[in-house]
């Protein structure tokens, strides 16, 4: 296997020997090799992007929507700098990704060459791991050894910064079959005495709860059904964080809802009174706890994590599983069964009785409108209209992913692509172009905002060089929403600069584009215009003017508990003074 | 809203409210470009302290170096301190020391003192009860070499500063566990 070639060459094999098809990036002057290498072979698909930070997007718009590693080159300098934001996003979010940067020859580092920056020492902070590629001769074991590392463990964005002379110079390859990393072994199986203690817990618990999160799905498929087939065995409530959605399917019959700052009362209060958490492939982020000393005071908590430092980080838990998802549940599943493992019926009885009174609330209910279009409708209508379609949604960042979240129903994994660590805004259109990379015959759509779509939007341009047919709905309320609705809360409605102004004709802007415009601002007209986004064969912006100032709930306000959420009914009225339920302390919460 | 009182949680890990401990953490990388730099950031990106630090290689065939770090901070951030390491792909083991309970420390100290007449003889008597060395001397000056613990270092040039204290050079703690096993 092991081969003369360059180092850009190297490159090029190492992907394709990596099983990569698709590769996002924007070429300059130190990755010209690696252009010229890319050229002249057929196997690997480079998309052009517009913005390097579309690639890296695109990259994990392909990644989260396949279970495979993401991949994205781009050039030194602002190449790479341009590309940061999607790495941290991607390091948030454990998506894995492969960045390859090019770097100014190696006699030329540290003179401040042209396009020169220090790519390794600025993205430590946001890589899972990085590397400079000093000598041709390390160049295959770091390409495959970084593919290692951004798909093995909790997955994150591994960065290869390649000097353009180490590009040109010839050397030995070697595959992937020879290459294993000697230290970055993570643990994937379970403790199998710990995965007993647990479903002992299990079996005793009155109040459980099931709180999955993204670590489900980046454990892949398998995860999935283990999860569905454990809840089905227990007939435990089930909650699931942003990322975990479509882990359990939202039409089971135990599915609490989305938990957390927008999470459904259901959700919420059933995570605040349980007495028993299974924590799986979640981290216990700030937007899902609320306040930390009032989070699930009654409950003891078991979290199944593969990152030993994701344990007590935030909460202290009373039984820590490390191990990777599929592993646990899999052991899991099979203990309950081979102990004859039975949940205390009775109590469950009570505890969804209970659960029930708690739904009755209908946290998401809003006032519809006969007159204009309610950004919850204009969800509604989109998952009626395109669930029974092959449907992949990626979302911008705001209220309309909120809605998104709460009014669009997965039944699969890897079909909800969106920013929930970062809260990257710009993330959608673009992640959008990866999935429809990886899926050409699905519906892709970006559910998006009109102050976000335009942070990414030139990546409209990939979309229709690639004959990609992605579909853009626009929640427009020319406002960025979530900050005018906190300013509302917490700064007595002073509206400091959340205003869209001069907003583009999105109808326009699609035809300048080449692309398809549709513009609706008529409830009753909404359907036969999705329809009509659906049914072209284009890339489409559809312009949906919403009601300007609706705020999305319900919603755990900062610096409270569980049980203390705001519902419709009471943030709707402007005569309430919404601004005095945040306190000091929660004002300092971001 | 109608909260019920809410018992102070025992679960929430709310950082500041515990004592601050003092540790020793003993972390061995693969000697690398870059690690020290990975170590030394995650400390400063996570808001860590580091009190003391050392590094060498240990190891030349297998590339192995040895960091030692002394920070302080509440259990739990220690805890996480510990896995947060771990978690970079070039380091291989974090023990802490401390918590091991069997370990010795040692520092090596550099101090300069400048007098002359009494002062001179009462520095040399000082070093000798601490067993610190003359390693440079002019007729107005001595620069002693001293190894101990870090309080030990602290009381010398604690002694040493009315007699006439120039400048110190601390290399920082170094240390290895007891008996026949290594980390």
């Amino acid at each position: 296997m092991s081969k003369q070639m360059t180092g850009a060459e190297m490159v090029v094999q190492a992907l394709k020997d990596q099983g990569v098809d698709t590769i996002f990036g924007y070429p300059g002057g130190a990755v010209l090799p690696i252009y010229d290498a890319l050229f002249q072979q057929n196997q690997v698909q480079h998309v052009l992007v517009r913005h390097e930070q579309g690639a890296a997007h695109a990259a994990e718009g392909l990644a989260r929507s396949t279970g495979k590693v993401g991949c994205l080159l781009v050039t030194s300098g602002p190449g790479a700098t341009n590309a940061i934001t999607g790495l941290a996003d991607a390091l948030m979010d454990s998506i894995p990704l492969v960045c390859i940067t090019g770097q100014v020859p190696t006699h030329l580092i540290g003179s401040d060459a042209f396009q020169e920056c220090d790519t390794v020492g600025i993205t430590r902070h946001c890589t899972k791991h990085n590397y400079l590629v000093r000598s041709v001769e390390d160049l295959p074991r770091i390409l495959h050894e970084a593919f290692w590392v951004a798909s093995h463990g909790r997955p994150g964005p591994v960065v290869i910064d390649i000097p353009k002379d180490v590009q040109f110079a010839m050397g030995t390859y070697v595959g992937p079959q020879n290459v294993q990393h000697k230290t970055y072994q993570p643990q994937v199986k379970g403790d199998l005495e710990k995965i007993r203690e647990a479903v002992k817990m299990m079996a005793g618990a009155k109040k459980p709860v099931f709180y999955t999160g993204g670590g489900v799905i980046n454990s892949g498929p398998a995860a999935s059904e283990l999860l569905r087939e454990l809840v089905k065995l227990t007939g435990f409530p089930i909650t699931s964080t942003l990322m975990g959605l479509g882990s359990y399917p939202a039409s089971g019959p135990n599915w609490l809802g989305m938990l957390g700052m927008h999470g459904t009362y259901e959700a919420n209060h059933t995570m605040h009174d349980c007495d028993l958490m299974i924590c799986v492939g979640a981290r216990f982020d700030d937007r899902i706890t609320g306040r930390l000393d009032a989070f699930a005071p009654y409950s003891k908590k078991i979290h199944i994590d593969i990152d030993p430092s994701s344990i007590n980080k935030n909460v202290k838990v009373d039984l820590a599983i490390i191990g990777d998802c599929a592993h646990v549940l899999e052991d899991m599943v099979r203990i309950w069964r081979t102990e004859a493992a039975k949940p205390d019926q009775a109590a469950l009885k009570d505890w969804w009785k209970q659960i029930d009174v708690w739904r009755a609330k209908k946290s998401l209910a809003y006032r519809p409108s006969k007159t204009t279009i309610k950004p919850q409708y204009a969800i509604q209508r989109l998952y009626e209209l395109t669930k029974n379609r092959n449907t992949y949604i990626t979302t911008e960042v705001g209220q309309h992913q909120m809605w998104a979240a709460q009014f669009y129903h997965f039944e699969e994994p890897n079909r909800w692509m969106t920013s929930g660590g970062l809260g990257t805004m710009g993330y959608g259109l673009p992640a959008a172009v990866g999935v429809q990379m990886a899926h050409p015959d699905a519906l892709v759509i970006d559910i998006a905002g009109e102050a976000s779509i335009l942070m990414n939007m030139q990546e409209m341009s990939t979309a229709l060089q690639y004959r990609l047919p992605v579909k853009i709905f626009i929640l427009n309320n020319e406002y960025m929403g979530m900050v005018r609705q906190w300013q509302q809360l917490l700064h007595g409605g002073r509206y400091s600069n959340s205003y869209s102004e001069a907003l583009p004709d999105f109808v326009k802007l699609a035809e300048a584009y080449g692309g398809h415009g549709i513009r609706c601002s008529d409830p009753d007209k909404l359907d036969a215009a999705i329809m009509e986004m659906i049914e072209s064969p284009k890339a489409v912006i559809f312009d949906c003017l919403v009601e300007k100032e609706e705020n999305c709930f319900p919603m755990i306000p900062s610096g409270k508990a569980h049980n203390e959420m705001l519902l419709a009914e009471l943030g709707d009225d402007a005569g309430i003074e919404i601004g005095s339920v945040i306190d000091e302390r929660g004002k300092l919460l971001v | 809203m109608n909260a019920p009182a809410i018992p102070p949680s025992p679960y929430s890990s709310a950082l500041g409210k515990s004592n601050i401990e003092r540790h020793t953490l003993s972390v061995l990388v693969d000697n690398e470009p870059g690690v020290l730099a990975r170590v030394v950031g995650l400390f400063s990106g996570r808001g860590y302290n580091i009190e003391s630090l050392t590094v060498a290689e240990v190891a030349h065939g297998e590339h192995l170096s040895r960091i030692t770090i002394v920070t302080s901070g509440p259990p739990e951030a220690i805890e996480q301190i510990g896995h947060q390491l771990e978690r970079l792909v070039p380091v291989h083991h974090v023990i802490d020391l401390t918590m091991a309970k069997k370990s010795i420390e040692r520092e090596l100290a550099m101090v300069k003192v400048r007098g002359k007449g009494d002062d001179r003889v009462e520095a040399l008597q000082v070093a000798d009860a601490f067993r610190a060395r003359v390693i440079d001397a002019t007729t107005e000056s001595f620069v002693f070499e001293l190894t101990g613990n870090a309080e030990k270092i602290d009381q010398f040039v604690e002694l040493m500063r009315p007699i006439g204290l120039v400048e110190v050079s601390r290399t920082g703690v170094a240390a290895i566990s007891r008996g026949p096993e290594p980390i």
